[in-house]
């Protein structure tokens, strides 16, 4: 019987999902390919940026071409944004563009690594739960401002693996693990992710959901990619809910020690001539 | 006898923009933005005006628009 099945049902705010992939819709090959590999992920929410038109052809598609939205939960990002009044704005804008007040509250402290600011994080989701969004904010990994986040009435904190793009997995699994322990909000682990063993490793460490782009829509065969992180996430929340066993510094026999045969002392074994 | 009508300059995504006095409405149908298209959004210096407002909010000179969708997004 699969976790599924047995209702686990994960719950963000006001929104029930049955799948614990979050998809981005970015950077992918082409929009069909996009389109397929949200599909094949089983994703139920995915993300989406805010941006400006181009008035020089107003006509240009939209996102919303693409995405079918009775299918699919948007989760609109902040993404480019420097400042909390910036992030504000932008959320603010995708409630009147998209009719929806959740919000991935995403502030960037440094370029290079697009790591996120935790304190401009905390002020625009403040000031967004009080404007009555279901804020989910793109955090560092550090215990104490998901705490803050939390205290604050998010809908669930987002810490990262590693930094966005990077493919290189979950680089602080302490840290991860601590914030599980305490948080009691969902806890998504967003960024970073670069292949399914990562993806799994998020889950087995109690994660509610993961959230990836980059390691689908720059993967050789994004669909296929998909595919398996939605199989990975599955088989790391199953793992989770089975509970893994302790690690040991020294080998336990699994086969029993009782009646083990024995022969006679000295025989070397070797065929007799 | 022609009537002379003084020109607002205004800032629309950026970019600066010589216009007539008018309001939000016709604002984005000059510039070939279909008002009842789904999934865009407007600010007017800094503050969101909501579609139903659009007719009845004046732009004035020194205003800044900002004008969005929904595109691809991680």
């Amino acid at each position: 019987m699969s976790v599924e099945q047995a209702g686990d049902a994960l719950v963000i705010g006001s929104q029930s999902f049955n799948s614990r992939l979050i998809l981005g819709t970015s950077r992918y090959p082409n929009p069909m390919e996009m389109v397929r590999s949200v599909e094949a992920s089983g994703a139920e929410m995915v993300t989406v940026s805010i941006r400006r038109i181009n008035l020089s052809d107003p006509d240009a598609g939209s996102i919303l071409d693409y995405i079918d939205r009775d299918r699919y939960r948007l989760l609109p990002n902040t993404a480019g944004c420097f400042t909390a009044r910036e992030a504000i704005l932008t959320a603010e804008l995708a409630r009147e563009a998209l009719g929806v007040d959740r919000v991935k509250v995403e502030v960037i402290g440094e370029e290079d690594t697009l790591l996120p600011d935790g304190a401009e994080t905390i002020k625009a989701s403040a000031a967004l739960v009080k404007s009555g969004f279901e804020v989910y904010p793109y955090a560092p990994d550090d215990l104490v401002t998901c705490l803050r986040l939390q205290d604050l009435g998010v809908a669930a904190v987002m810490p990262l693996a590693s930094p966005i793009g990077s493919g290189m997995g979950i680089q602080n699994p302490y840290n991860l693990s601590l914030i599980r322990e305490k948080l009691r909000i969902p806890l998504i682990v967003d960024a970073g992710i670069g292949i399914t063993s990562d993806a799994a490793r998020a889950m087995e460490l109690g994660a509610d959901a993961v959230l990836l782009n980059s390691a689908v829509s720059g993967a050789h065969h994004p669909v296929q990619m998909a595919e398996a992180m939605s199989l990975a996430v599955r088989a790391g929340r199953m793992a989770y809910l089975a509970g893994r066993i302790p690690t040991r510094r020294y080998a336990k026999a699994s086969s029993p020690t009782e009646g083990i045969i024995s022969v006679a002392a000295g025989a070397t074994g070797e065929a007799e001539g | 006898m022609s009537v002379q009508i003084d020109l607002i300059e205004i800032t629309i995504n950026g970019k600066a923009r010589e216009v007539e006095p008018t309001n939000l409405l016709e604002m984005m149908r000059s510039e070939g933005v279909d008002p009842k298209r789904p999934g865009i959004a407007v600010a007017l210096n800094d503050r969101v005006v909501r579609r139903e407002s659009w007719e009845s909010t004046d732009i004035s000179d020194g205003d800044r628009l900002e004008v969005i969708t929904a595109l691809q997004g991680g």
